[in-house]
C-alpha cells in the first residue's frame, strides 16, 4: 500500500515529523487535482467517500497530530500575535468599563440594551453550530459531521465565552452579578424565578457546562493519542529539545528547559484521564455520547429559545411576537455554521493535508444547511412583518414600517436592508450548484453572513427601543469607542482562543474520523 | 455476588494500595513481578473481530480488546453486557427535575414569598424553563462522570501503560488483552490461543509496582 520503507515510516511516526512536515500527499491520483475532489458526486447510489487520499488510521493520525507537535507556521504566529493583542484591547475596554461605569456605553434612557445585549445574543447565536453538529447530525446519522464536529464544539465553548462576557458586565455594578446566583441576597431575598433573564442564566449556564462536557469528552481519546505519541518518542529518544516558539530566533534552544514531549506527556496525560482505548469503555463511552448527543439537542433548542424570551415575554413592539424562540434558533443554527465556514476554509486552504479529511461535499453539505436555514430566516423576517399587519397592532406595524423597514421613515432603514440582504439574499447563491461546491464563494457568503446576524440582533434590540410608545421618549443610539472596541475584543478573545486550540488539542476528532473510514468495518466484505 | 465483591476490592486495592492490599498474585515473573497478562496485537478490524470472538467462545471472562475507535458490534464479539449508564442517567433526570421544581417552588412560594408583577406565587408555568436546564445539566453530569466512573477513571497508573508498544494502540494497533486474574488464564494455553486467532507480537506484561 504504501511506497515508504516501514522502517522509514516507524521512525518518522516516532519522530512526530519534522517541523512543518506531513504524510505525503495523497496518492491515488484519480481524484486529485481539479476543481472535484472526487466527493461531489450526485449519484444517489454512490456514497461519497468522507476521508480521501487511500489513507490509513496512522496517516490519519498523523495529519491531525502532525501539527499539534510540529512548531506551528508562521501565518498562525503571525494571527496570534495580532489578535491576543485585540483580546487584551477588549480586556482593557472590560477594565475601563468596570472602573468608570456603563456611562462609558452609548447607552441612554431610552436604548438601555445596545451593542452588549446584541453581542450576546450574537456569541451565543454562533454556539448553537457546535452543538447541532454534535448532537443533532448524531442522532441523524450524518457521518460528515466528524469533520467538523471537534472545531465547531471548540468555538461553542469560546463564543459562549464571549457571549458570558457581555450579560456580566452590562449590569452596571458587576461585583452584585452574585444576584444571579440561586442564593439569598443578605436580606434573604431570592433571584426572580419568574423572570425570562433568571431562565437565560440557567439555560446559559446549563448551556456551557454541556457543551464543554461534550466536548472534553469528545476529546479525551484523542488527547490520549497526543500522549502516546509523546510516550512513544521519549522512550525511543528522538524528542525535541524544548526551543522558543518565536518568528525570530525560533532554533534557540534553552538549555535545563524540559522537552516538550516532556510536559505533553503528563499535560496530555492528566487530560485523557488514563484513557486506554478499553472496548469495554468503548462501549460505555458511546452509550453516553449518544445520550448526551439526545439531550443536548432538547437543549440547544432550549436555550435560544429562552434567549429570546427575554425579548418576547415583554410588551414592546418588535420584541412581544411567538414567532420568536423559532426564528432565534434558526438563526442561531445559521449564523453558526457561517462561522464554522468562515473559520474552517482558510484552515484547509492553509493546512493542505486537512482537505482529505475536510472534503468539498462537507462544505457543500454545510452551503447547504446555510441554505435552509437562511431561508427559514427569511421564512421568519416575512411572517413577523406580515403578522405586524395582520394582527391590526398598530404600534407593531409602525414600528416595522417606520423604524425598520421605510428608507425615507426609519433612520436605521440601512440596517435592516443590511440583514435582509446578508442573511436572505446572500445564501440563495447557493441553488446553483458551481457557486455551492466553490469554497471562495462560500466564505464570502459565511462572511455576509456572520456580519447579517450582528445585524438582526441590532435590528431586534435597538430599532424596537429606540421609538417605543412615547414620542417624547425617542432617542437614537450612537455607539461609542468603547462599545465598539469592546465588540472588536470580543473577536480577539474569540480568536485567540481559537488559535491556541488550533495549536495544543487535536482539530479533528480522529476516533470518530476512523470509525468513518471503510477500513473500520468489523466485516470483509465492507 | 462474591465476583462482585472481588471486583471492588481489587478496584479499591488499585486506588489506595495503602489502605487494601490486592490479593496474592496467581503468577509471579521470575523477577517477583506479579503478571498483568498477556497482550497480543492485531492490524485489521475484521481480524481483531473474529479473535475476540475466539477468546469469547474460549471462556475468558477478564480481556479487553483496545482499540483506536470503538468497532462497531465488538459488544457482541465479546460478549459484553449492556451498560447501566442509562438507567442511571434517567435517575439523574429526575433527581434534575426534582431539585429545580423544589427550588423555585420552595423559594418563592415559601421561604421567602414576594409579590412581582402580580403573578401568582406558586404558577408552575414560570418554573418549567429552569426545571427543564436543571434535568438536563444533572443529566449530563451522569452521562459523563457516571460513564468515567463505570469505566474506573481517571487511572494514570496502569500495568499496560509499561508496554511501549501498547501505545500503538492509540493509533492503528488493535491490542487483545486477556488478564491472569482470569480463572482460564495459562501462560503457555493463552499464549497458544492468541497465537492460533493470528495475534503477532504477544507479550507478557508485568505489573512493575
Amino acid at each position: 500500500m504504501s511506497s515508504i520503507h516501514p522502517d522509514e515510516s516507524m521512525a518518522r511516526r516516532v519522530a512526530g515529523f519534522e517541523p512543518g512536515a506531513q504524510p505525503p500527499p495523497r496518492r491515488n491520483k484519480t481524484v486529485g487535482g481539479g476543481k472535484d475532489d472526487g466527493t461531489l458526486i450526485e449519484d444517489p447510489g454512490k456514497r461519497a467517500p468522507l476521508v480521501l487520499g487511500d489513507r490509513s488510521f496512522s496517516d490519519v493520525t498523523n495529519i491531525v497530530c502532525g501539527y499539534t507537535e510540529a512548531p506551528m507556521p508562521r501565518p498562525w504566529l503571525m494571527a496570534f500575535t495580532v489578535f491576543s493583542s485585540v483580546a487584551a484591547l477588549g480586556t482593557g475596554m472590560i477594565l475601563y468599563l468596570l472602573i468608570t461605569g456603563v456611562g462609558v456605553w452609548g447607552l441612554n434612557n431610552q436604548v438601555d440594551w445596545a451593542w452588549d445585549i446584541t453581542n450576546f445574543v450574537f456569541w451565543i447565536g454562533i454556539g448553537h453550530a457546535g452543538t447541532l453538529i454534535s448532537a443533532v447530525l448524531c442522532l441523524l446519522k450524518q457521518n460528515w459531521r466528524t469533520a467538523v464536529n471537534r472545531s465547531a464544539e471548540a468555538m461553542t465553548i469560546f463564543a459562549v465565552v464571549c457571549a458570558g462576557i457581555f450579560p456580566g458586565i452590562h449590569v452596571g455594578r458587576v461585583w452584585f452579578a452574585w444576584f444571579l446566583a440561586p442564593v439569598p441576597n443578605s436580606n434573604g431575598v431570592w433571584p426572580n424565578f419568574r423572570s425570562p433573564l433568571l431562565w437565560d442564566v440557567f439555560a446559559v449556564s446549563t448551556y456551557a457546562t454541556v457543551s464543554l462536557l461534550f466536548w472534553y469528552m469528545g476529546m479525551i481519546p484523542d488527547i490520549a493519542t497526543l500522549r502516546d505519541r509523546a510516550k512513544l518518542r521519549l522512550h525511543h529518544n528522538v524528542s525535541r529539545p524544548f526551543a522558543l516558539p518565536m518568528p525570530i530566533g525560533s532554533g534557540l534552544v534553552i538549555p535545563f528547559a524540559p522537552r516538550p514531549d516532556m510536559i505533553r506527556a503528563f499535560v496530555y496525560g492528566f487530560m485523557s484521564l488514563g484513557w486506554r482505548f478499553s472496548s469495554r469503555h468503548w462501549h460505555r463511552y458511546e452509550k453516553a455520547y449518544l445520550m448526551l448527543a439526545g439531550i443536548a439537542t432538547p437543549l440547544v433548542l432550549s436555550v435560544h429559545s429562552i434567549v429570546s424570551f427575554d425579548f418576547a415575554t415583554s410588551i414592546l413592539p418588535g420584541w412581544h411576537t411567538t414567532i420568536f424562540p423559532p426564528y432565534f434558533v434558526a438563526g442561531a443554527v445559521f449564523g453558526g455554521f457561517a462561522m464554522v465556514l468562515l473559520l474552517m476554509i482558510p484552515l484547509r486552504a492553509m493546512l493542505p493535508n486537512f482537505s482529505d479529511i475536510l472534503t468539498l461535499r462537507h462544505l457543500e453539505n454545510m452551503a447547504k444547511i446555510l441554505l435552509l436555514t437562511g431561508t427559514m430566516v427569511g421564512f421568519a423576517y416575512s411572517m413577523e412583518f406580515f403578522i405586524a399587519w395582520y394582527s391590526g397592532n398598530e404600534y407593531e406595524f409602525q414600528l416595522f414600517a417606520n423604524n425598520r423597514v421605510r428608507p425615507d421613515r426609519a433612520p436605521y432603514w440601512w440596517a435592516y436592508w443590511t440583514m435582509i440582504s446578508c442573511n436572505v439574499i446572500s445564501p440563495q447563491l447557493f441553488w446553483f450548484r458551481k457557486l455551492r461546491q466553490n469554497p471562495k464563494v462560500i466564505w464570502f457568503v459565511a462572511l455576509a453572513v456572520t456580519v447579517g446576524m450582528w445585524f438582526e440582533r441590532f435590528v431586534i434590540i435597538v430599532t424596537s427601543l429606540h421609538r417605543a410608545f412615547l414620542p417624547g421618549e425617542w432617542h437614537m443610539f450612537f455607539p461609542t469607542w468603547v462599545d465598539i472596541l469592546t465588540f472588536v475584543g470580543s473577536c480577539g478573545i474569540f480568536m485567540t482562543l481559537f488559535l491556541l486550540f488550533l495549536k495544543f488539542l487535536p482539530v479533528f476528532a480522529l476516533a470518530e474520523v476512523k470509525v468513518v473510514m471503510p477500513q473500520s468495518s468489523p466485516h470483509e466484505d465492507h | 455476588m462474591s465476583a462482585m465483591i472481588n471486583n471492588l476490592l481489587s478496584a479499591v486495592a488499585d486506588y489506595f494500595p495503602m489502605v487494601l492490599r490486592k490479593p496474592a498474585p496467581r503468577f509471579v515473573t521470575e523477577r517477583g513481578n506479579r503478571v498483568y497478562g498477556l497482550v497480543a496485537e492485531f492490524t485489521e478490524t475484521p481480524k481483531v473481530f473474529h479473535a475476540a470472538e475466539h477468546v469469547r467462545d474460549a471462556g475468558y471472562s477478564k480481556w479487553d480488546v483496545h482499540t483506536p475507535f470503538p468497532i462497531h458490534d465488538i459488544e457482541s464479539a465479546m460478549g459484553i453486557k449492556t451498560t447501566k449508564l442509562p438507567l442511571m442517567a434517567g435517575g439523574a433526570a429526575l433527581t434534575g427535575v426534582t431539585v429545580g421544581a423544589l427550588l423555585q417552588w420552595g423559594t418563592t412560594a415559601i421561604l421567602f414569598p414576594q409579590v412581582v408583577q402580580g403573578k401568582p406565587m406558586d404558577a408552575w408555568q414560570a418554573f418549567l424553563p429552569v426545571t427543564f436546564e436543571l434535568g438536563i445539566l444533572f443529566t449530563a453530569f451522569m452521562c459523563i462522570f457516571g460513564m468515567l466512573a463505570l469505566n474506573g477513571l481517571p487511572r494514570f497508573h496502569h500495568p499496560l501503560f509499561s508496554h511501549a508498544r501498547f501505545c500503538h494502540a492509540s493509533d492503528d494497533t488493535f491490542v487483545i488483552a486477556i488478564e491472569a486474574e482470569d480463572p482460564n488464564f495459562d501462560p503457555v494455553k493463552t499464549r497458544e490461543l492468541l497465537e492460533k486467532i493470528g495475534g503477532t507480537h504477544i507479550t507478557l506484561i508485568e505489573d512493575e509496582d
